[in-house]
């Protein structure tokens, strides 16, 4: 199982191309800080789904806030495989 | 704060973009003519938006039946399918739209939205899945919603993308549910259904596939994606709505599970709403008969539609891929495409307009929606119309 801190550098990775240059910290807000729209977030969670060969169910979306919220998501899913 | 406040914005946006004039969301029909014409801010316009595939909204026998339940049942039914809502003739329409489908079955919803909502919310359980196509319709993700399973989303008419979720199920792969439509609705194009419906049973998972738009359009008997693509034994549920070819309001599922039945007692949106009045039902089945028995509404409404879309690009708009009946011309901005759609209804042309994220893509689209019952002089006035519209950054 990878720990958390390997997720979060991956989640960075993987948020990168969506972030316009922003400088990402695992506070910042998905939606307000890097104005993703429902199409962006879908195209994120489409990358992140094949990067960590996961599904993220729509369901637990609404809880995914931050990069942390994403990061945590993220590890339990890899962990549940 | 007020619990009304988070509309200013929605308002601001509205107002900005539409201004004086004509709404593109909800515009005034002011009288209808016929299938493809209504007075349209008191002019005689074209209806190029309006799903009304085969023509069927003013067909004779449709009307004339309707007339008649309407005299002979009333104006409504006052009640739920499981209380006072179940007359004869919604029993009837059952067996018709399970006899041309060639299911054991059918269920009548009031309309295709809350089929598809009682369809989604009912069959899958807490402990089940259900994979949604990306572009599906609203419709589908409510369902969904109001339901209790995990809902996992695939790329669109990506059958691979959909075997990799399927493969990190694992055993869990048995109790998922594919959902995906014949046509989709915004750009026109189709599902790869041969390629899903084979992932599908590599999976043994069940497969409902929602042929709003395809019922009539395609296959040989107009019964659908499913049909076209040779694959109807695959499919577990086939829904549908009665508000596009079949010109009235209504939904249906349909299937081979003898489970189909006792999902009256577990759909919500079936039990927890009024049936479809008589004249409805009954111009449902008159438009039922009529698309059996004219195959040659469908050839027309293709020679419409490739007429159509044929024209428009060798105009030089950037269109959907498929050639279909839904012709989706992409624009590239919300401000270049409500203006393109303000010209189009001065020069007589009504289209749909529709905006992110309304649309698949993010892209502003004007949608054209072509009828069997268009005649090749309105299919050539649309193109004219587009023509004229002379789109800087619109043309490749």
């Amino acid at each position: 199982m990878s720990s958390y801190e390997t997720i979060l550098v991956q989640t960075y990775e993987t948020l990168r191309p969506f972030a316009s240059g922003q400088t990402l910290t695992e506070d910042t807000d998905l939606l307000v800080d890097l104005n993703l729209d429902s199409m962006r977030m879908m195209e994120l969670v489409f990358e992140a789904e094949d990067r960590f060969d996961v599904s993220i169910p729509l369901n637990t979306l609404a809880s995914v806030r931050t990069v942390r919220d994403f990061a945590h998501r993220l590890q339990e899913l890899t962990a549940d495989r | 704060m007020t619990i009304l406040d988070k509309f200013r914005q929605l308002s601001a946006t509205r107002d900005a973009l539409i201004g004086e004039g004509p709404s593109p969301f909800g515009a005034l029909i002011e009288e209808i003519v016929s299938p493809t014409e209504g007075i349209v801010h008191g002019r005689r316009t074209i209806l190029a938006g309006t799903n009304n595939y085969l023509g069927l909204t003013f067909d004779q026998r449709s009307i004339e039946m309707a007339q008649a339940a309407l005299r002979d049942e009333g104006t409504g039914t006052t009640g739920s399918r499981m209380a006072n809502g179940t007359y004869a003739a919604h029993v009837h329409l059952e067996q018709e739209l399970a006899d041309f489908l060639g299911r054991r079955a059918s269920i009548v919803f009031s309309t295709g939205y809350l089929a598809n909502l009682g369809m989604l919310s009912a069959v899958p359980g807490p402990d089940d899945v259900v994979l949604i196509d990306a572009d599906c319709h609203a419709s589908i993700y409510d369902g969904c919603r109001l339901g209790s399973a995990e809902v996992l989303r695939f790329r669109h008419n990506d059958a691979g993308d959909l075997d990799k979720r399927l493969r990190r199920l694992g055993e869990r792969s048995r109790r998922a549910l594919i959902v995906v439509e014949g046509i989709y609705s915004m750009l026109g194009d189709r599902a790869p259904l041969a390629d899903l419906a084979a992932v599908k049973e590599r999976y043994g998972a069940y497969l409902l596939v929602d042929e709003a738009h395809s019922l009539g359009v395609l296959g040989e008997h107009g019964r659908g994606g499913a049909e076209e693509a040779d694959v109807e034994a695959a499919v577990d549920f086939v829904v549908g709505t009665f508000s596009k070819s079949l010109g009235t309001v209504g939904g249906f599922c349909a299937s081979d599970h003898v489970e189909l039945d006792i999902m009256r007692y577990a759909c919500r949106p079936y039990m927890f709403t009024a049936s479809p009045s008589p004249s409805v039902i009954a111009s449902a089945r008159g438009a039922l008969a009529a698309l059996r028995a004219r195959p040659a509404l469908r050839q027309r409404l293709w020679d419409n539609a490739r007429a159509l879309y044929g024209r428009l690009q060798a105009l030089g708009f950037e269109l959907g891929a498929d050639v279909s009946p839904i012709i989706a011309v992409l624009m590239p901005s919300a401000e270049v495409a409500t203006a393109a759609w303000r010209r189009l209804l001065d020069a007589g042309v009504y289209v749909n307009l529709v905006l992110p994220q309304a649309t698949p893509n993010a892209r502003p689209l004007l949608r054209c929606s072509v009828s069997a019952a268009h005649t090749p002089e309105q299919i050539a006035a649309v193109g004219d119309a587009f023509g004229a519209l002379a789109l800087p950054a619109s043309p490749r």
